[in-house]
């Protein structure tokens, strides 16, 4: 059997002829790992296989800090990886500054992604100056909470109707043996929450005033009664939230120990490989409950350049792969989040992932996301705070107020 | 006559010569390490610790800003004081400990060299091993807390880790089981480097056996003790490992350190020039030690010379 493969390698290389282009083996940086987004991942690289010739190979780095910094660290260091996950922003905004990466654009003319990708929003993080610097695979919202249908009725209560509503029904729950709020301690899970606690209190327009246009007076005034609420929640969390990652905690939700986890639409993935139904087994409320709204947030592969032709036509052919409508309805099924474009088979969907599309069809709807504002360093002293303000009752809300208007009168 | 004396004189000299022409071969690598890796880094470091260099340094000066900064974050002030905790707390901890246990083995036990493996296994682990163990010890849905409220004690509370005052004394736990067993292997060795004569005399004194161990033996195995704290030592001011394992520097950054610190923000947070700055930072203690040394050496042998006269 180990000779026949190069047998046949060799035959297929005799097929394809002079001119081709040999094969390349093309690294991918990415950190998805949990269940559900293993299940997706593999989609791409059993895709990418398929072409032929080329070969993905995994380069899964558990967290997205870790793996990010990994793709840095070996960008910076000459040894960059074929294909890279980031988060669409301002993550790699230095790398497109110094050209580290593969310009897309003209496979990207050719196959019309301007006119394909909606919400604009969402090309827009890859389309940098006239120029496509990476692909946009998915959209993923952190305006989701999820609720263990069987632990609402546990309790004897109805699904929340709000948030005012969740924590005036979590004391029930509380009574009933239910965790009513579940929560990781990691900061970028607080701080999340915390950013769609501030969505829903202040509404689009105020979010993008303070984030976006840095209005440090308007944050003065409306996020003492952010902090204020969001503490209200903490009483309704379970002892062991401290440094729980976030599928072992959307998995509490999963077996009915917890009630409702305010969580980005990842992990609508981890109740399909759970064999969960939505609608009988878990809801998934679009956030905030009275005026739902999609964030724009998700997930983008950027190809650094390599020098050598065979990995760049491979890489090339890669970003091809990500945006065709096929792969992109296994994969966004997989991953529970919404794909980038709209001619796309999505009979597959469930409810969740349908009411998702649904609501994005509505420009209003769209919350952008603050990564898209922020940078990665204003992003992750607003997760300390967030983190430190949750951990500490003896904080003060007026501190913690003073301290986000610092951040936010010092970010760059 | 006098050419075979002459012989006999150049000869030493030029081995000398070509000894020392090898000495100089042989450590010149380690000199251009040296002074590549470490000085003109650490040079580096502190220049980029003055610029506002993100993912690629640059060298746009502005001065100390990032140093205000620095000391403007509580988290930064939190880490410098979680790591003299740490420090001060697993440095007192692991030596006595490691002092017990080596006077323990050192009574004839049966089967000493099973047990020696037991007390120095924890340090083949990995401290990421480690940190995920007690992690998991410690986890109110899954560890200890858990088995003794099933046992019947249900109002029995043991979670250090979810509180912000006690789970930088989670950590420091974990971390002295680690390092224990290390620190009992060299006092061991210690203890069994005192003359047998010493224990026989202070028996005829009749000295009291606990007070042979602690001011006799003791104060005799000085370069053993001395070995211990430094090694432990390079451990506290490198703590790092353990606390992403176990806490990852939560809750809030109860348990943060200055290296976790340096390494975000080179990394993930993209501000290089932040990181250095404190990286500077964490240099500059250990650069206070070297300079005081320094000078106490000059001294020591100032008034060696001045005696000499």
């Amino acid at each position: 059997m180990k000779k026949f493969i190069p047998a046949v390698a060799l035959l297929a290389a005799a097929f394809a002829g002079s001119t081709a282009v040999r094969a390349a083996d093309v690294e991918v940086a990415h950190w998805w790992t949990s269940g559900g987004e293993q299940a997706a991942v593999s989609v791409f690289a059993n895709e990418f296989d398929a072409l032929g010739g080329d070969k993905w190979i995994d380069g899964a780095i558990a967290g997205g800090e870790a793996s990010r910094s990994a793709t840095l660290q070996r960008i910076l260091g000459g040894n960059p990886p074929g294909a890279a996950q980031f988060n669409p922003g301002r993550q790699y905004e230095e790398l497109i500054a110094n050209g580290q990466l593969l310009d897309l654009t003209d496979l990207a003319t050719k196959e019309n992604w301007a006119g394909l990708i909606r919400p604009q929003s969402i090309s827009e993080a890859c389309l940098v100056d006239g120029h496509w610097w990476c692909v946009p695979v998915n959209i993923h919202s952190w305006n989701w909470a999820w609720a263990s249908i069987p632990a609402f009725k546990a309790a004897g209560v109805e699904l929340p109707t709000s948030f005012a509503d969740f924590l005036e029904k979590a004391p029930k729950l509380k009574a009933a043996g239910i965790t009513p709020f579940a929560i990781g301690g990691e900061s970028w899970q607080i701080s999340g929450a915390f950013g769609v606690v501030q969505t829903s209190m202040l509404g689009l327009e105020k979010r993008e005033q303070i984030l976006k246009g840095k209005d440090v007076a308007l944050a003065a005034a409306e996020m003492p009664a952010v902090f204020t609420k969001w503490r209200e929640f903490k009483q309704y969390t379970d002892e062991g939230s401290a440094n729980r990652n976030w599928n072992d905690t959307t998995n509490l939700v999963i077996t009915g120990k917890a009630a409702m986890q305010i969580m980005g639409d990842w992990a609508r993935g981890e109740f399909a490989v759970a064999g969960q139904k939505a609608g009988v087994d878990y809801a998934c409320l679009a956030l905030p409950i009275e005026a739902p709204t999609v964030s724009t947030g998700g997930d983008i592969f950027l190809f650094p350049k390599n020098s050598d032709p065979a990995v760049e036509a491979a890489q090339l052919k890669m970003a091809s792969m990500m945006i065709t409508p096929r792969v992109q309805a296994l994969f966004n099924n997989a991953k529970g989040s919404m794909p980038v474009r709209d001619d796309v088979d999505m009979s597959l969907a469930d409810d969740c992932m349908k009411k998702g599309l649904e609501i994005i069809k509505d420009e209003k709807n769209i919350a952008v996301d603050a990564g898209r504002w922020l940078s990665n360093d204003t992003t992750g002293q607003m997760n300390d705070l967030a983190a430190k303000f949750w951990a500490d009752d003896s904080m003060t809300v007026e501190d913690a107020v003073a301290q986000y208007v610092d951040i936010l009168k010092n970010a760059d | 006559m006098t050419e075979v004396a002459l012989a006999a004189q150049a000869q030493p000299r030029r081995r000398r010569r070509r000894g020392s022409l090898q000495a100089i071969l042989a450590t010149t690598p380690m000199i251009i390490a040296a002074v590549g890796v470490f000085v003109i880094c650490i040079l580096f470091s502190i220049f980029w610790s003055m610029t506002n260099s993100k993912l690629f340094p640059n060298f746009n000066f502005i001065g100390l800003t990032q140093y205000q900064r620095l000391w403007g974050t509580d988290r930064w002030i939190v880490s410098v004081q979680n790591v003299l905790v740490f420090g001060s707390i697993s440095l007192i901890v692991g030596l006595v400990f490691g002092y017990l246990l080596a006077v323990f083995m050192d009574q004839r036990i049966r089967q000493e060299d099973l047990f020696r493996s037991i007390f120095l296994y924890p340090f083949a682990m990995s401290l990421v091993v480690t940190g995920l163990v007690w992690q998991w010890m410690y986890d109110p849905n899954l560890g200890i807390q858990s088995a003794v409220r099933s046992l019947g004690w249900t109002g029995f509370t043991f979670a250090p880790l979810i509180h912000e005052s006690t789970a930088l004394y989670g950590v420091i736990v974990g971390g002295v089981w680690n390092g224990v067993g290390v620190t009992m292997a060299i006092l061991l060795a210690g203890l069994r480097g005192v003359d047998g004569e010493i224990w026989k005399a202070a028996k005829v004194d009749g000295i009291p056996t606990w007070r042979t161990y602690l001011f006799i033996a003791l104060p005799m195995m000085r370069g053993a003790i001395a070995t211990a704290f430094v090694l432990q030592l390079t451990g506290v001011v490198r703590v790092f490992d353990i606390v992403v394992a176990m806490t990852g520097g939560g809750p809030g950054f109860s348990t943060q350190v200055p290296a976790l610190y340096v390494i975000q923000h080179l990394t993930d947070r993209v501000n290089v020039g932040q990181g250095m700055a404190a990286a500077t930072m964490m240099l500059a203690p250990v650069m206070l030690l070297i300079v005081l040394r320094g000078l106490f050496v000059m001294r020591a042998e100032s008034r060696a010379k001045r005696g000499a006269k």
